[in-house]
């Protein structure tokens, strides 16, 4: 799913003293990229105080109470299987799916952008070693991938986020690689180079900054694949465990629901959904923002 | 062409090898004793060593590896711990299943992705370009195993059009070409292309619109080529690449279909792997994600070499 964005995320190096000025301008002016940004802020902040705003608490429910639909009396969202509010479960949900969504990755963001630009930077037999591992990562489809390593590790929370991140290091090391690939043979570089600058300081000042934001804007598309992962992970039953509210799980819990409240089943899916897409909106308008040709 | 052919052949022989290396190691870095789940609780010492040595987990990891290799290139993937059964034989038996749900899908996301793609692009920046557009961010954002449910939701158990899992009458796992087991393939078929659909329309608008930018076709405008025949080399164009995302779709959904097996209880090696995880069968799991992503390793081989070929300009 990684491969095809990889060109059009080498951006042209001309940057003057005002650009991040420029892309928070436009990207400002952009009406969808920031309607999805809105989307994820306001579901963060709910994330960060479910605990205020959740109207009921999300792990207790009264059996004869279960599977209320939707806009039934004190449950706004009707009720799950087991007779727990669902507006609070999706709620507290957000903080566990947001959690297993953005962490891996964060993570691969760190250590695959490392990778990348160690690999290529240094160039030769290193570059060759350290890519052709990544190569083999690569060479499994995402999801095989994910299903695997957490699979054979075992169900977990920790255990998931760890195959996430195995899984989102190889494609964003690569993009590292080849933008720093390209980036080293340039002039601006040489000329550090010649003036005695050491290979830590070149990195540091004039690789990074370079780097780093083309490798952003990939990643946020990545956190788009990454939500509907983690959540397919507990939905399998690989992820997080029950009672715990996470979207994915609770969407596998009320699977066998479906018809009896079909639309209160569906409601956990929808909010993957939306994240999944806004985040999705989100880095096209950060990638046109950026781009300087546009 | 023919050179680098086999240049590309010979550096996937590394890659086929880490492949199953990562397979191999599988079974290492699960937690607790690999036999665990086939010896009965108050197994004996002398029974728990027999088994050890009978399935060569007494030696060095190396020598594991190479025993390991051996036998699975002569086609030998060891044996289910839950069923007893070859674990070749049951992911052939499943693997069928799997390949025809991924090709349909395919070619439906493809249909679909090249209609979207080629509006949008041909029309950019118009409404049609937002709507089509629109299908394309659908399809790369939805959450398919959710998908999956709200088609079963509304086609199944809402209007009861079509059935809502199994391939085909009475829980056979057999599929014939009739009209019953037509429609077991609908709703996961359909649910299965929005991926494709989405990645190749994004794909095929950012080239026809590149493709429309170009010199030369200004050239066939000036020259008097009616839009039909322009449009023919807007396609004769954009072909092999969206050709080689199509086959490299296909591979991910090969790998990928794990969730919407398990949605759609489709007898295929998703519903394996399921079962593997499960019961803790890590010779069935090692065997059946060694199979997906070889198909995966060699779909990328084909559709490279079958892309230089459509495409005298990739000398790489």
């Amino acid at each position: 799913m990684a491969d095809q964005t990889l060109d059009t995320l080498i951006l042209a190096p001309a940057r003057s003293a005002g650009y991040w000025q420029n892309v928070g301008a436009r990207l400002l002016r952009d009406k969808t990229a920031m309607a999805a940004g809105s989307v994820l802020l306001l579901l963060t902040l709910a994330a960060i105080f479910a605990p205020i705003i959740a109207p009921m608490d999300p792990l207790e429910g009264r059996l004869i109470n279960r599977l209320q639909p939707i806009g039934s009396d004190g449950h706004l969202l009707g009720t799950d299987e087991l007779g727990r509010d669902m507006l609070s479960r999706l709620i507290w949900g957000a903080r566990l799916s947001l959690l297993m969504g953005v962490t891996p990755v964060v993570m691969a963001f760190i250590l695959g952008s490392a990778i990348g630009i160690i690999a290529g930077y240094a160039g030769g037999w290193t570059n060759t070693l350290i890519m052709r591992t990544v190569d083999v990562f690569y060479a499994f489809p995402s999801v095989l991938l994910a299903v695997a390593l957490s699979g054979a590790l075992g169900a977990g929370l920790g255990n998931a986020l760890l195959s996430l991140t195995v899984v989102f290091i190889p494609p964003i090391a690569r993009v590292a690689e080849s933008v720093t690939t390209r980036l080293r043979s340039s002039d601006f570089i040489e000329a550090a180079r010649a003036s005695g600058a050491g290979a830590l300081t070149i990195v540091r000042v004039h690789v990074l900054g370079n780097v780093l934001g083309p490798i952003f804007v990939y990643a946020t598309s990545l956190i788009a694949v990454s939500m509907i992962l983690a959540s397919g992970l507990s939905f399998l039953g690989l992820g997080v465990r029950p009672p715990n509210p996470e979207w994915g799980l609770m969407l596998n819990t009320l699977r066998t629901a479906i018809y009896v409240q079909p639309w209160v089943a569906a409601l956990p899916g929808l909010m993957i959904f939306m994240v999944s897409i806004s985040f999705n909106m989100l880095s096209d308008g950060l990638r046109s923002a950026m781009e300087v040709r546009q | 062409m023919l050179g680098y052919s086999l240049r590309r052949i010979i550096y996937t022989i590394p890659v086929l090898l880490g492949v199953s290396l990562v397979c191999f190691a599988l079974v290492h870095i699960s937690p607790g004793d690999p036999l665990i789940s086939i010896l009965p609780a108050d197994a004996s010492v002398e029974l728990q060593d027999r088994l050890r040595v009978l399935y060569g987990f007494d030696r060095s990891y190396p020598e594991q590896f190479l025993l390991w290799l051996g036998r699975a290139l002569q086609g030998d993937l060891g044996t289910s711990i839950a069923t007893g059964r070859p674990v070749t034989a049951e992911v052939i038996n499943a693997v069928g299943n799997t390949l025809l749900l991924a090709a349909v899908a395919t070619f439906v996301g493809f249909v679909l992705g090249c209609f979207f793609g080629f509006v949008a692009g041909y029309f950019s920046n118009s409404p049609m370009d937002k709507a089509a557009s629109a299908a394309a961010v659908f399809g790369v954002s939805v959450p398919h195993y959710w998908l999956g449910m709200v088609l079963v939701i509304i086609f199944s158990a809402q209007l009861g059009w079509l059935p809502a899992s199994g391939a085909g009458p009475g829980g056979s796992s057999q599929w014939k070409l009739d009209a019953e087991h037509i429609s077991y393939l609908i709703l996961p078929a359909l649910t299965m292309s929005v991926i494709p659909m989405g990645i190749i329309a994004r794909t095929v608008r950012a080239l026809v619109a590149e493709i429309l930018a170009q010199e030369f076709v200004i050239g066939l405008r000036a020259r008097g080529l009616s839009e039909f025949g322009v449009f023919l080399h807007v396609v004769k164009n954009a072909a092999p690449t969206a050709l080689a995302v199509m086959g490299v779709q296909l591979g991910y959904l090969l790998g990928g279909s794990i969730l919407i097996e398990t949605v759609f209880s489709w007898p295929g090696t998703g519903m394996l792997l399921n079962s593997a995880i499960f019961q803790r069968d890590l010779p069935l799991l090692q065997g059946t994600i060694l199979v997906l992503a070889l198909f995966f390793v060699v779909l990328n081989l084909l559709v490279d070499i079958m892309q230089s070929a459509l495409d005298p300009r990739i000398k790489r």
